[in-house]
């Protein structure tokens, strides 16, 4: 172009002046157009990302809201001490052991005197759930009086007819090829229209630990392990995290070792966590023989896992805030920890506790540690202390996706549904905390 | 200060929780179970029940892989030490060796039943008849010379009927655990070398060129006519729903639960169904087992009752609860033979 050249007269000049803005004239259309196209570029990745999202919250939800609802059948069922194996006067022992399944196919085959071939009982005791002894179990257990009495009670049914009253039974596939018989459908329909059937909101998901019949398996078990697991990472991390991004950004030297630590620790960041569990059973378990399944030694690997996320963020955090704080202070006479702790600290507060959640966050959905140090474990009694055995969120997802029974499949969703509550949960608090607190200057 | 009061609040917690977990660690009122995940749903239902209708805790179960288990089994005696293993094959005698390397010699096997593999497609498409020939030849690395000059080619086959001019004219497509898988390895042993050991000359191979034979024998294809689908079971038989050519190789109780979405495929003209795999006339099909540790019996508490749960009729038996899962049960002098030296807490014989 020659606008950039010399040029001897002033027409030449002007006319030069004109190409110019000529050019740019053209050109504006041009960059409109760039700036719309990118613009458009932007919001199509942001509705992708969305529509995966509801897609997958979509999904989730149509698989996993049905094992919200449990059905339950009306039985009477006859507590001779004959069919239960029982003595005259029963200890506790043996009122665990007793024949409580006998008493319910008993009744079972009561309502239906007409089944008779063994075929079709097997069918016919399949239509209560092998968990419903147990209940059976703790009704008597409480009140053992009701031996030799006749109770109705409401029992959960096997997962088979669970599935055919949510309607994800075909009943349209040939007999053969279906799970759940054309005479098992006659049984149900009929005491249906006893009004013996009923479906309820399925506490038991809510209030058991694990199982391996789907309708009895509840999520209790592993939503404490994840609680109590997490309070140990909590304990631990945040503390010592705060305390060395604290020493790191107010206190300690700039030289090449605390270059050193700072390269190292985001390094750390970004080490694949299972690494962290191969460290875990090494030294936890291996060298200071610390249980195994433990919500303990998963609570130890995972801080370890979070400890650079909530290093680095507090570090963000504390250089955020502005010199002349700290200044003032100092010029006020307060000693360098003074200024940490009174002034610097609060105000870098929101941050750090932001980092910090997002960092737990991280640690809820992890699961390869925990392979590791044994928390992928089949646990049914629900953990109390940091000691007892215990599995976590994640883990009982990953688990139950793998048994063959099909009740599994909504159990799996609806931990999912868990398992994201918990998250937004955690990161809404974040939110708030920062909402609350922050300052901008 | 917060910050160094709670500093110093971790730092106190911490080592309290140190001291009671080496508390926790030096007795333990919970059977540790490790090993198969084939097992792992047979065991978990009863060490539930075990839980629900005994006054012991129900046991801690891993899945951690037949191998996997041997090695924790084995690590040693003590608390910290798991006490039973699963196994979805026999102990090995490295794994014996290392056992008693460790101190631990006195060992129990029970034998509890059996799996069969099956090959099944999606009920929409006809059902296969395969012999274990036809595997093998569809399925290995390296198959015989078709001119019969005792020696091997790359798998050629590129549809079923090239294998076998009965089998429908559709590209071979096969979906399988990865070899980290016991199933994986079962159906190598089972249904590969079954075949394989079909053709007389490559039978005997296995006694003058040992090595050659398992490479033979035991080698899947890698060209992706076999895909390794994970080791997740249910992600093989959904698969299968979506992609109706394909074949997969799973479990028996997967086939059980999900009849409504495949078929098994009839082997060497036999279908898999409970009464076939139980005597034995189904070919793919592989013995459970769990191992136990005597030195623990008596000092966990209730090993010895979960042992009696496990081999009691109820149980396992031809009716018993674990039938209702999936599991095929042993034939009733077996079933006797087993509980007797379970009830006796009879060693093991040595293995070499």
């Amino acid at each position: 172009m020659s606008n950039s050249e010399p040029t001897g007269s002033a027409t030449e000049r002007s006319t030069a002046m004109r190409n110019t803005s000529e050019i740019v004239k053209a050109s504006v259309k041009k960059r409109y157009a760039r700036e719309t196209r990118f613009r458009l570029f932007g919001l199509i990745a942001i509705l992708a990302s969305l529509s995966f999202l509801a897609m997958l919250i979509i999904t989730i939800s149509i698989k996993g809201y049905p094992a919200f609802t449990q059905t339950f059948m009306q039985l009477e069922v006859i507590l001779d001490a004959d069919t239960l194996g029982l003595d005259e006067n029963p200890d506790v022992s043996q009122l665990l052991k007793a024949n409580y399944s006998g008493a319910i196919k008993k009744s079972l085959l009561q309502t239906f005197p007409d089944v008779k071939k063994r075929k079709d009982k097997k069918a016919l005791y399949k239509l209560i759930s092998k968990g419903g002894q147990y209940d059976l179990q703790k009704k008597v257990i409480a009140a053992p009086e009701l031996i030799g009495q006749t109770m109705t009670v409401w029992l959960p049914v096997g997962d088979d007819v669970n599935s055919y009253m949510k309607g994800i039974v075909d009943v349209n596939l040939p007999e053969k090829k279906r799970r759940f018989k054309d005479n098992q459908i006659g049984w149900i329909e009929s005491l249906k229209s006893d009004n013996r059937i009923s479906q309820r909101f399925n506490r038991t998901f809510f209030e058991r630990g694990d199982s391996r019949e789907p309708e009895m398996a509840g999520i209790k078990g592993a939503l404490f392990g994840t609680m109590l697991t997490l309070v140990v990472t909590l304990v631990l991390s945040f503390p010592i995290a705060v305390a060395a991004a604290v020493y790191l950004e107010e206190f300690a030297p700039r030289n090449r070792w605390t270059d050193l630590i700072e390269v190292n620790i985001n390094n750390l960041a970004a080490v694949p966590s299972i690494v962290f569990g191969l460290l875990g059973l090494a030294v936890f378990i291996n060298f200071f023989h610390l249980p195994r399944s433990a919500p303990l030694v998963g609570g130890l690997v995972l801080s370890l896992m979070t400890l650079p996320t909530i290093i680095i963020s507090s570090r963000a955090a504390l250089k955020s805030v502005p010199p002349s704080i700290r200044d003032a202070a100092l010029g006020l006479g307060a000693s360098k920890l003074q200024v940490v702790i009174h002034h610097v600290l609060p105000l870098a507060m929101p941050g750090i506790l932001t980092g910090t959640i997002i960092g737990m966050a991280q640690a809820l959905g992890e699961t390869a540690p925990l392979l590791m140090i044994g928390m992928v474990a089949f646990i049914v009694d629900v953990p109390t202390a940091v000691t007892d055995p215990a599995t976590v969120l994640p883990v009982q997802i990953f688990q139950w996706a793998d048994l063959p029974e099909k009740g599994f499949v909504e159990k799996t969703s609806a931990a999912i549904m868990v398992l994201l509550a918990f998250l937004i949960l955690m990161n809404a608090v974040a939110v708030y905390l920062r909402r609350k607190f922050e300052r901008k200057w | 200060m917060i910050n160094l009061r709670m500093t110093s609040l971790a730092l106190v917690a911490g080592t309290a929780l140190t001291v009671t977990a080496a508390q926790a660690q030096s007795t333990r009122d919970q059977i540790s179970i490790v090993g198969s995940s084939t097992v792992y749903p047979f065991a978990t239902v009863v060490a539930e029940r075990f839980g629900q209708t005994t006054g012991f805790k129900t046991p801690k179960i891993e899945s951690t892989g037949s191998g996997g288990g041997m090695k924790l089994f084995c690590n040693g005696l003590g608390v910290e030490h798991a006490d039973i293993t699963n196994a979805s094959r026999r102990m090995k005698a490295s794994e014996y060796e290392n056992c008693g390397n460790n101190g631990v010699t006195e060992i129990v096997e029970v034998l509890i039943g059996y799996d069969g593999i099956a090959l099944a497609n999606a009920v929409s498409e006809d059902q296969l008849d395969i012999s274990l020939r036809d595997i093998f030849l569809a399925l290995a690395s390296k198959i015989p010379n078709p001119d019969g000059s005792e020696t091997f080619i790359e798998n050629p086959h590129q549809k079923w009927s090239d294998v076998n001019p009965d089998l429908p004219a559709t590209t071979i497509e096969v979906l399988g655990p990865p070899p980290t898988s016991g199933t994986r390895d079962a159906f190598s042993e089972l249904a590969l070398e079954g075949g394989c050991t079909s053709f007389d000359w490559i039978k005997a191979l296995s006694k003058s060129d040992k090595n050659l034979f398992k490479e033979v024998c035991h080698t899947v294809r890698e060209d992706g006519k076999f895909i390794e689908a994970g080791e997740n079971d249910n992600l093989i038989v959904q698969k299968l729903e979506a992609n109706p050519k394909a074949l997969g190789i799973f479990g028996f109780s997967f086939l059980d639960q999900n009849s409504d979405i495949v078929q098994p495929s009839l082997i060497d003209g036999t279908e898999p169904t409970f009464e076939s795999i139980a005597d034995g006339s189904y070919p793919v099909s592989r013995p459970l087992y769990f191992y136990v540790k005597k030195a623990h019996v008596g000092v966990i508490p209730g090993i010895k009752e979960y042992l009696e749960e496990f081999t009691s009729e109820a149980a396992w038996g031809e009716e018993g609860y674990l039938a209702d899962k999936g599991m095929i049960p042993l034939n009733d002098d077996e079933r006797t033979a087993t509980a007797d030296n379970v009830a006796n807490l009879r060693n093991m014989e040595e293995l070499k």
